[in-house]
């Protein structure tokens, strides 16, 4: 009873739907407020690194994290914690040795990474909104290959993380003795910040206990990975706090030591 | 009471189709998989859907709904304006076969490819022992309905037709997390196939397989995530490199699933050497205990191959295969009773008379 009938076609065809989308929701606002909120902070940002200036508040030690390490000829006296190595040619701003590190961080970070992807790049712009290209080969070649390396930049993250706390805690011994205003609560609130996006990455819930086939053989490794992936679920909230943290923290030192405005003292 | 509402559903099939407009009546309390039900009772008896459950359970009655990948059971009326018109379209992603329903064999083609759950060769079905902790990661992937909304919302492929024969999607991305994670899966290659093989790489992430499993699985965080970081612990990471070559920790393994593919897909079972139970157990305490009863060295005629499509496979649904009724394991030349000396059990006293 061998049947000789013809099979079917191999493949048939999509449904012809004409519109690209019917979503009828404001699927664009999501792209659009990050597009807008990136693009500020990144502009913001970039006039900061090159003004040299307004980053070093002599009376209360308070340094900018846009500033640290200060490490060219250019830094004064006391915000030069590591010494001064670099010329001060303009182009190279006061961190240069962690501003690209934590550009890196944030560029192959797994949030930023869907944010970019979606409203930078659209691809997609949205859940069922078409691609807006031709081909895609996602993160599989060159260039984007290396967001593979995201767990190296983790680490060099914990280590800025650790300088900018040093430079929270050496905020408080002013000329005067200790100290204590409004600056050092902005400077540890944005620390606190920092830490609590670092360790929410999730290289690190990887490396803290994710890798392993037997949290039971591990049960501090267990905890550890616990709480870092209750942080985890709020990567993307911290994701945007912390820009809100650095450019307020910023903003706050640059207001000060150009005097605009004076530090609100409680101690001191 | 009953309001009449505004409908937009697509009709056709693979040679065309368009929009059609309804006015159905809808009540409190009713989902859009019932408005669909309403209009085949009255208007539309022939438009064409596929559902079971109509309680998110069975994962088939997926289609999109405004333009969003939903179950059709679990979509409210309530979440809609009375005056705003509801647009039912089938999956975009997969071919269309007639109105909301589409052929997804895609899918069942990558669970076919996907490596199988590797259990300790020493440990017999039963004898599976494990800590709760260590098998709660899995557990949240077996929630997964296979609704494949997941699969469809997927740019990677919904996009771009092209990806379709190297992306397996995210719901077999969670397979292979899940079975990577498991504390009894055997296998150590994983994350090597799932980058090699199940086109891993392809995903950027952008979490809209999450945002759309009716089961609330997060796909993105707890699978593909970590798979990438697990894959780049085996390829990118040159201490844990370094680490395993002096720990000879992850060594090639024995029972690696990356080669097997390499050699190219399946061939038709040319085998004609041996009989296979493919899928069954292979259990050796099993088998010693079915032999009493069997005689294995009886002569017994090969069964003929089942009747296999161009790439040597089963057909997975009568929809793609030329006959009526499902294609039969034994092949489609024998014929039924089945002749007593093609039979290979054969009663131990048998042989004395
Ligand atoms: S996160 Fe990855 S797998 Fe999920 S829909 Fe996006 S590209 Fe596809
Ligand atoms: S993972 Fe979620 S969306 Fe994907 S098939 Fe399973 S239940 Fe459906
Ligand atoms: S910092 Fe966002 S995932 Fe690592
Ligand atoms: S009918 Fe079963 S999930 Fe909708």
């Amino acid at each position: 009873m061998t049947s000789t009938a013809t099979r079917p076609r191999g493949a048939r065809a999509r449904a012809a739907i004409a519109a690209k989308t019917l979503r009828t929701d404001r699927w664009w606002f999501a792209p659009l407020i990050t597009v807008v909120g990136l693009t500020a902070w990144v502009a913001y940002a970039t006039v900061r690194v090159y003004l040299h200036n307004w980053y070093w508040v002599e009376d209360f030690h308070y340094l900018t994290p846009f500033y640290s390490p200060c490490i060219t000829d250019r830094c004064v006296e006391g915000a030069a914690h590591f010494g001064r190595i670099l010329p001060d040619w303009w182009i190279i701003p006061e961190a240069a040795f962690t501003l690209p590190f934590l550009l890196l961080f944030r560029l192959t970070c797994y949030y930023y990474r869907k944010a970019y992807y979606r409203s930078f790049w659209l691809s997609p712009p949205a859940c069922a909104v078409p691609d807006g290209h031709q081909t895609y080969s996602g993160e599989t070649r060159f260039p984007l290959l290396g967001q593979n390396l995201h767990r190296y930049f983790f680490y060099a993250a914990v280590i800025i993380s650790l300088i900018n706390s040093w430079d929270a805690v050496l905020a408080f011994h002013s000329p005067k003795g200790f100290g204590f205003g409004l600056g050092n609560l902005i400077l540890i609130g944005n620390v606190v910040m920092l830490w609590a996006y670092t360790i929410s990455c999730h290289s690190c819930r990887h490396i803290i206990g994710g890798r392993l086939k037997h949290f039971s053989k591990h049960p501090l490794r267990y905890r550890a990975w616990t709480f870092v992936s209750w942080l985890n679920v709020r990567h993307m909230q911290l994701a945007w706090i912390t820009l809100g943290t650095l450019a307020l923290t910023d903003f706050y030192v640059m207001a000060v030591a150009a005097d605009w405005i004076p530090d609100l003292r409680f101690i001191n | 009471m009953g309001s009449k509402r505004q409908f937009r559903i697509w009709r056709g099939d693979e040679t065309g189709g368009d929009l059609k407009d309804y006015t159905v009546e809808v009540n409190e309390g009713e989902v859009v998989l019932d408005i669909i039900h309403r209009l085949q009772a009255t208007e539309a008896p022939d438009l064409a859907c596929r559902w079971n459950c109509k309680a998110g359970k069975c994962g088939s009655c997926s289609m999109e709904i405004n333009g969003k990948p939903r179950l059709g059971c679990m979509t409210r009326m309530s979440t809609f304006e009375e005056s705003e018109t509801v647009t039912v379209t089938p999956l975009r992603t997969f071919p269309v076969i007639r109105d909301l329903v589409t052929d997804v064999s895609f899918n069942y083609e990558k669970a076919r490819e996907t490596p199988a759950f590797a259990p300790p060769a020493d440990v017999a079905p039963g004898d599976y022992r494990m800590q709760q902790v260590d098998v709660e990661r899995s557990q949240e992937f077996r929630k997964c309905i296979e609704c494949f909304l997941c699969q469809n919302v997927c740019h990677v492929i919904r996009d771009h037709e092209e990806n379709k024969p190297a992306f397996s999607g995210p719901r077999f991305f969670i397979r292979a997390a899940e079975l990577d994670m498991h504390p009894l899966d055997t296998r150590t290659d994983r994350k090597e196939y799932a980058q090699a093989e199940m086109g891993l790489g392809y995903c950027n992430i952008t979490k809209c397989c999450t945002e759309v499993c009716p089961e609330h699985i997060k796909i993105t965080d707890n699978g593909i995530i970590p798979m990438k970081e697990r894959a780049v612990d085996r390829r990118y990471d040159p201490l844990v490199r370094l680490g395993s070559k002096i720990f000879r920790r992850g060594e090639t393994p024995q029972n690696s699933v990356t080669s097997a593919r390499a050699a190219g897909p399946a061939t038709p079972s040319t085998s004609a050497g041996f009989h296979s139970h493919a899928g069954g157990s292979h259990d050796s305490r099993a088998e010693a205990q079915a032999q009493s009863g069997v005689n294995w060295h009886r002569e017994v005629p090969h069964p003929t191959a089942p009747a296999v499509d161009e790439r040597g496979k089963l057909p997975l649904t009568e929809l793609t295969f030329d006959r009526a009724a499902a294609p039969s394991p034994f092949g489609d030349d024998v014929s039924f009773p089945l002749p007593p000396e093609h039979l290979n059990f054969a009663h131990p006293e048998q042989d004395k008379h």
